[in-house]
């Protein structure tokens, strides 16, 4: 519990939600009649609207990227590390949105929410959201908050599909779009991990095709495993090996398949603590959208065509130890886009956090992180 | 305005699209975008450098000329494709010149000449490698591993049937002597060459 909040925080902040009365239109082909969207915004929007930042979340994140919930809050929102005063989003400089995308358990229209037609909760009914459903309605979100064009879209992961997407999708609704430790498309690997963890989920007894809500139930042991398979694709060997190496929680084995080792008891908290806070069919989803997001696909398979219709800055980074979503990913789509014409920068950075490096301020990442962002600010003071 | 950008800017085309290789802390790219207008991308592998591209608003990509190579640009995707500095610190400065010219329509490359006069002094009165403010480096510990004279870059492009379509010489201030004209190979220590494929 922080007794102060940090120079550099945002502060406290309030989830806000909004209604959307307009259908939406999915790309599987069914329609999301009403939804809401919940969302938090850091710093001022100025008198133009000139300097807005969309936040994407990626796989479990939400709306809550910076600040604190309450003075009781342990832990600020999931990108604090870069969003607050004088860090690389700098909330002096812009005005920051941050939402909960379709689909999520955190507030946002999804499968943990009430269907208005059925009065129940939505469960496995939520119809299947893609990266190019959510730059939808995100833009609409847009359209509610006055922000006729993004300073920049950013994100990592998941989050960074997004911002690729809203290059493409609203070319002329963003100045940049910033991608970081993403990936154009998956791989057959990738997608091969996301099936695991949607086969354990679904395998697990209490999942009841999804229905688990109406048994009160939820399947955790599933959840869990799905999250411990992808947490591992989080990390790198190295720092896996650097922060349990062999270490066992005895002095000496117990010749027994209980927990013994020390990365095994990391991996069954971190398990078992997101199976009580994620819901499952989110998990379905978002690995879904995942596995569909291929926007060359459109173009005949190639990458460089679909970016032809780009037209904003494009600052794109990797990390070194990165093995999901590896720096030779990153440089596919910095290749297509130099062929492209279109600008880029793109660094690869030395880290040894593995995928999760993204979330973590080193020094190298957060200097050319402010880089990028700081001439972002200076196009939109210069424009005033 | 630092000298080589006033030998190499009135050989960029207006607009035109320009790869900097090993372009540093992106000053020669931020000049041809400001006065030319030019779509630049710089490669580069140093961090600090590559944050100081960024802040000048220099497209800049962390690529390793010698692990990677060039084998991600296309064919004649570019105007002109510079080398400052550079070429005599890749692993193989003729694939280097091939690729260039495989990815440009014009190459622009210079380099510090071995054949300068105070290298021959020193070599010739010290009997060891010539270190200078130009080459301060030692022979073991030098990025620069394929030195070579003004002559011996020109009987390169002439066994690759590379044209050579300007050539530049000047001191280590890059102003131009009437002397280092006469002599370039003796007395020039650097040259800017504009080349193509004959």
């Amino acid at each position: 519990m922080p007794k102060s909040l940090p120079a550099d925080s945002v502060g406290v902040v309030q989830p806000q939600r909004m209604h959307f009365s307009a259908p939406l239109p999915l790309v599987c082909g069914k329609t999301l009649d009403q939804y809401d969207l919940v969302y938090e915004t850091y710093g001022k929007l100025n008198a133009d609207a000139s300097n807005a930042i969309l936040i994407c979340h990626a796989l479990s994140g939400d709306h809550h990227a910076a600040g604190y919930h309450s003075m009781e809050d342990t832990k600020p929102g999931w990108w604090d590390a870069c969003i607050g005063p004088g860090k690389p989003i700098d909330t002096d400089a812009f005005f920051v949105v941050s939402l909960n995308n379709l689909g999520g358990c955190n507030g946002s229209t999804g499968p943990n929410q009430i269907n208005p037609e059925t009065g129940e909760l939505y469960g496995p009914d939520f119809p299947i959201v893609t990266v190019k459903d959510w730059v939808n309605s995100q833009a609409r979100l847009a359209d509610c908050l006055g922000i006729s064009q993004w300073a920049a879209v950013v994100g990592g992961s998941l989050g960074g599909m997004q911002a690729l997407r809203w290059s493409l999708d609203y070319p002329e609704r963003l100045r940049h779009a910033v991608v970081i430790a993403s990936t154009p498309k998956l791989t057959a690997q990738n997608i091969a991990f996301n099936e695991i963890a949607r086969k354990a989920i679904t395998s697990d007894p209490d999942f009841h095709g999804g229905h688990y809500y109406r048994h009160n139930t939820v399947p955790a042991k599933g959840l869990m495993l799905a999250r411990m398979i992808g947490h591992i694709t989080y990390l790198s060997d190295q720092s896996m090996d650097g922060k349990f190496g062999r270490d066992l929680k005895a002095t000496e084995f117990n010749f027994g398949f209980d927990v013994e080792f020390e990365v095994e008891s990391y991996l069954n908290y971190q398990g078992k603590r997101f199976s009580k806070a994620f819901d499952a069919n989110t998990y379905l989803l978002m690995t879904r959208a995942l596995d569909y997001f291929d926007p060359a696909a459109d173009f005949g398979g190639s990458l460089e065509q679909a970016l032809q219709h780009a037209q904003c800055g494009f600052f794109v980074a990797s990390f070194s130890s990165d093995w999901r979503f590896s720096p030779a990913r990153s440089e596919l789509l910095v290749e297509s886009l130099v062929k492209a014409g279109k600008r880029v920068s793109y660094v690869e950075i030395e880290a040894p956090h593995g995928h999760d490096a993204f979330l973590i301020p080193t020094p190298r990442y957060m200097d050319v992180f402010s880089a990028y962002m700081q001439g972002v600010a200076r196009e939109v003071n210069s424009a005033c | 305005m630092r000298a080589d950008l006033q030998v190499i800017e009135p050989w960029i085309a207006p607009g035109s699209q320009v790869l900097d290789l090993g372009c540093g802390d992106g000053t020669l790219l931020a000049h041809l975008q400001q006065t030319k207008q030019v779509l630049g991308y710089g490669l580069e592998i140093g961090a600090e450098q590559i944050t100081k591209c960024i802040e000048k608003g220099v497209n800049v990509i962390e690529q390793d000329l010698d692990s990677k190579g060039l084998s991600n640009f296309a064919d004649q995707q570019f105007d002109t494709v510079i080398m400052t500095q550079a070429l005599q610190a890749v692993r193989r400065p003729d694939v280097m010149l091939d690729e260039m010219l495989r990815l440009g329509r014009q190459g622009i490359v210079t380099f510090p000449n071995f054949g300068h006069w105070r290298c021959r002094h020193y070599l010739l009165w010290k009997g060891k490698m010539p270190m200078s403010k130009s080459l301060p480096h030692t022979w073991y510990n030098t990025p620069n591993i394929h030195l070579c004279t003004f002559k011996d870059f020109e009987v390169l492009c002439r066994q690759k049937n590379i044209k050579i379509l300007n050539r530049t010489v000047v001191n280590a201030q890059f102003e131009q002597h009437r002397f280092a004209l006469m002599w370039p190979n003796l007395l020039a220590e650097f040259a800017v060459y504009r080349i193509a494929h004959a």
